[in-house]
């Protein structure tokens, strides 16, 4: 090893170059899905990130709204101020297309956050369950079996209903994105515990763990220096997919009204007020939401597909 | 296999108590159910007689096991909102939701089914690969946007299928039904389909999976050697082997349907238990919540109990397993 960083002509090639080549990456660069729906989630990604430096408008600021501009079709001039929009107005008068930025902000930050709250929940205790073994590992698989038969959707619809009912009515609005967070996490988490237990429980028994045992290092560190590197590719996996089925429970709460408040609307409650104008012909107040739901939630999905069998050499 | 049935029924009957726990903590903790129900003119002996008349002066225990004795009984007290007994609204909105997860769950099985085996045989067509692509949007589209879509399409231009409600339903006992008129009939067609899409598109790759891993066994190619006509090797070799993951997955997605109803009843504003759940969680009425939630456990771990004591009845290899252990 020494050696061979002192002599250039045996040198290994930089990491950037051993990183391009690796299957991992020749998988991806020869997947042309792969690479637009990635390519399509780093648009969005930006897109939410710098919403208010490419937002034309400002969609929660009163100020600058013209009711006169209400319903405003998309590329049309308005018939009374002359302004053009690019995807058309709703009836408060706000530009579409801020109101997505704005909306696709918070549905990727319910979302990631989400999901990694579910991570770390679900990754300390199956690595807890599968290292500690006996009634702590029976209690928390238990739990998580149970937990498994009410679909996700349900038990966070529950948690939000409760989560509702504490807090004081003064504070629900502003409680309420942080409430949707902890409700997608607690209701997730399943997934990751039992796959890491299942992937801890096979580290347990190798000679590493053992020898960590042996010299003498406590259940903390083995657990979270020597064997949580071991587990995390299969956790990489789940997260991607994870992330879509939590950017589309969120978007359900919000439709269905138990989710973020209109003051800060996610794509969800986009598309629940676009309903509402889907007999009178507003048509762009509902279809730009959902169009860049969709968008969002389908590249998320094919990303974590391609990412399965990337990680997975059996399935290639 | 006695002793495997009393282990399970004996978990189940622990799931509906910690369920049954956190449902009563949600009446107890959950704003006071004193405040809730008196008026603004209220007196301390209102209030007095009111926290005896409901046994909250006695201790919380107590106050489990009586509300259990409830809950048995169907008694779940009365709605804050509607000011009626939470089991009279549930017993009237139950049929509307039932027909429509029947017909849904139907939907589901016999299509998902049919398409499964016919993409696992003609696994490199052009209509199975079709139909594989489909499902995948399928699998991303969120069921509230398949619900609107579908609204757009057969209600506002075409203007052939109704947008909302049930219909005329028909009163047969406690019992109102649409399946009996034809304006009933057609208000279920857009909610079953947007309702059974996503269980039939899993149900679909399930089978399909299963089918393709099945058909690559010896016993199937030595069907095929034998000669025997390709369809039954598809569908009494092949299909019957699939069964067992299948028949668990469908039991599981059974009750999501129920659970998914929610959704569905939402956008098509179909007056049933779902509906019912959601606008309780907006106005926080926590009767109805909690009955919701023991109604909807009670069905989940019943489901889960017959899908696993089903195992036995399909599987015969369980059975000897079931012996030793």
């Amino acid at each position: 090893m020494s050696d061979m960083t002192k002599d250039p002509a045996t040198a290994r090639p930089s990491r950037l170059a051993t990183f391009w080549d690796s299957d991992f990456v020749w998988s991806f660069r020869h997947s042309p899905v792969a690479i637009i729906a990635l390519l399509v989630v780093a648009v969005l990604l930006l897109a939410a990130l710098f919403a208010p430096l490419i937002a034309p408008h400002d969609p929660f600021n009163p100020a600058t709204l013209n009711l006169m501009n209400g319903f405003t079709a998309p590329g049309v001039p308005n018939a009374f101020t002359q302004e053009t929009f690019l995807l058309g107005t709703d009836d408060q008068g706000r530009d579409v297309f801020s109101t997505i930025l704005y909306g696709l902000r918070i549905s990727l930050f319910v979302g990631i956050s989400a999901v990694m709250l579910a991570m770390i929940i679900g990754v300390v205790l199956g690595l807890v369950a599968a290292y500690v073994g006996g009634w702590t590992e029976t209690i928390i698989m238990r739990v998580a079996d149970v937990q498994l038969t009410f679909p996700a959707i349900l038990v966070a619809m529950l948690i939000f209903g409760i989560a509702k009912g504490i807090t004081p009515p003064e504070y629900r609005n502003e409680m309420a994105i942080w409430v949707l967070i902890v409700a997608i996490a607690l209701s997730d988490w399943v997934q990751f515990a039992r796959v890491v237990r299942g992937a801890a429980l096979v580290e347990k028994n190798k000679e590493y763990v053992q020898a960590a045992r042996l010299i003498g290092r406590g259940p903390i560190p083995i657990m979270f220096r020597h064997m949580l590197p071991n587990v995390l590719s299969p956790v990489l996996v789940i997260s991607t997919i994870s992330l879509a089925l939590a950017i589309i429970a969120e978007a359900t709460l919000s439709f269905l009204g138990v989710g973020a408040p209109p003051t800060q609307p996610s794509l969800g409650t986009l598309i629940r007020i676009g309903q509402g104008y889907l007999f009178s012909g507003e048509w762009w107040i509902l279809l730009f939401p959902s169009i860049t739901l969709l968008a969002l939630a389908l590249s998320i999905n094919l990303l974590g597909d391609w990412l399965r069998d990337a990680l997975n050499p059996k399935l290639r | 296999m006695l002793a495997y049935i009393i282990r399970r029924v004996f978990q189940s009957v622990i799931v509906l108590l910690v369920v049954g726990l956190v449902a009563f903590s949600m009446f107890r903790f959950v704003g006071d159910p004193v405040d809730n129900m008196l008026g603004q003119e209220r007196t301390q002996t209102d209030i007095d007689r009111l926290r005896t008349d409901l046994g909250l002066d006695k201790p919380f225990p107590v106050q489990y096991f009586k509300f259990l004795q409830g809950a048995v009984q169907g008694n779940f007290g009365v709605s804050y909102r509607q000011g009626r007994p939470v089991s009279t609204i549930i017993a009237e909105r139950a049929p509307a939701t039932l027909e429509l997860a029947l017909v849904s769950g139907f939907l589901a099985i016999s299509i998902g089914i049919a398409l499964g085996v016919f993409t696992a045989i003609r696994r490199n067509g052009i209509a199975a690969n079709t139909i594989m692509t489909l499902s995948l949007i399928g699998v991303s589209l969120p069921t509230f946007l398949i619900g609107i879509l579908l609204i757009y399409i057969f209600s506002v231009e075409l203007d052939l299928l109704p947008s909302f409600g049930r219909g005329e339903t028909v009163q047969i006992g406690g019992w109102s039904t649409g399946f009996l008129t034809a304006s009933g009939l057609k208000a279920l067609i857009l909610p079953s389909i947007t309702l059974g899409l996503y269980q039939m598109t899993l149900i679909m790759r399930l089978v399909r999976s299963e089918m393709l891993e099945v058909l690559r066994a010896d016993y199937v190619r030595f069907a095929r050697a034998r000669g025997l006509a390709e369809r039954a090797i598809n569908f009494r070799h092949a299909l019957k082997n699939t069964l067992v993951p299948v028949i668990t997955v469908t039991g599981l997605q059974l009750g999501s349907i129920i659970a998914f109803a929610i959704i569905t009843e939402t956008v098509f504003q179909w007056p049933g238990v779902g509906l019912l759940f959601i606008n309780a969680i907006q106005f926080v009425d926590i009767p109805v919540m909690a009955a919701y939630l023991m109604l909807i456990s009670v069905m989940f771990v019943g489901i889960n109990l017959i899908v696993d004591l089903l195992y036995f009845a399909i599987d015969p290899r369980l059975r000897v397993d079931g012996r030793t252990a």
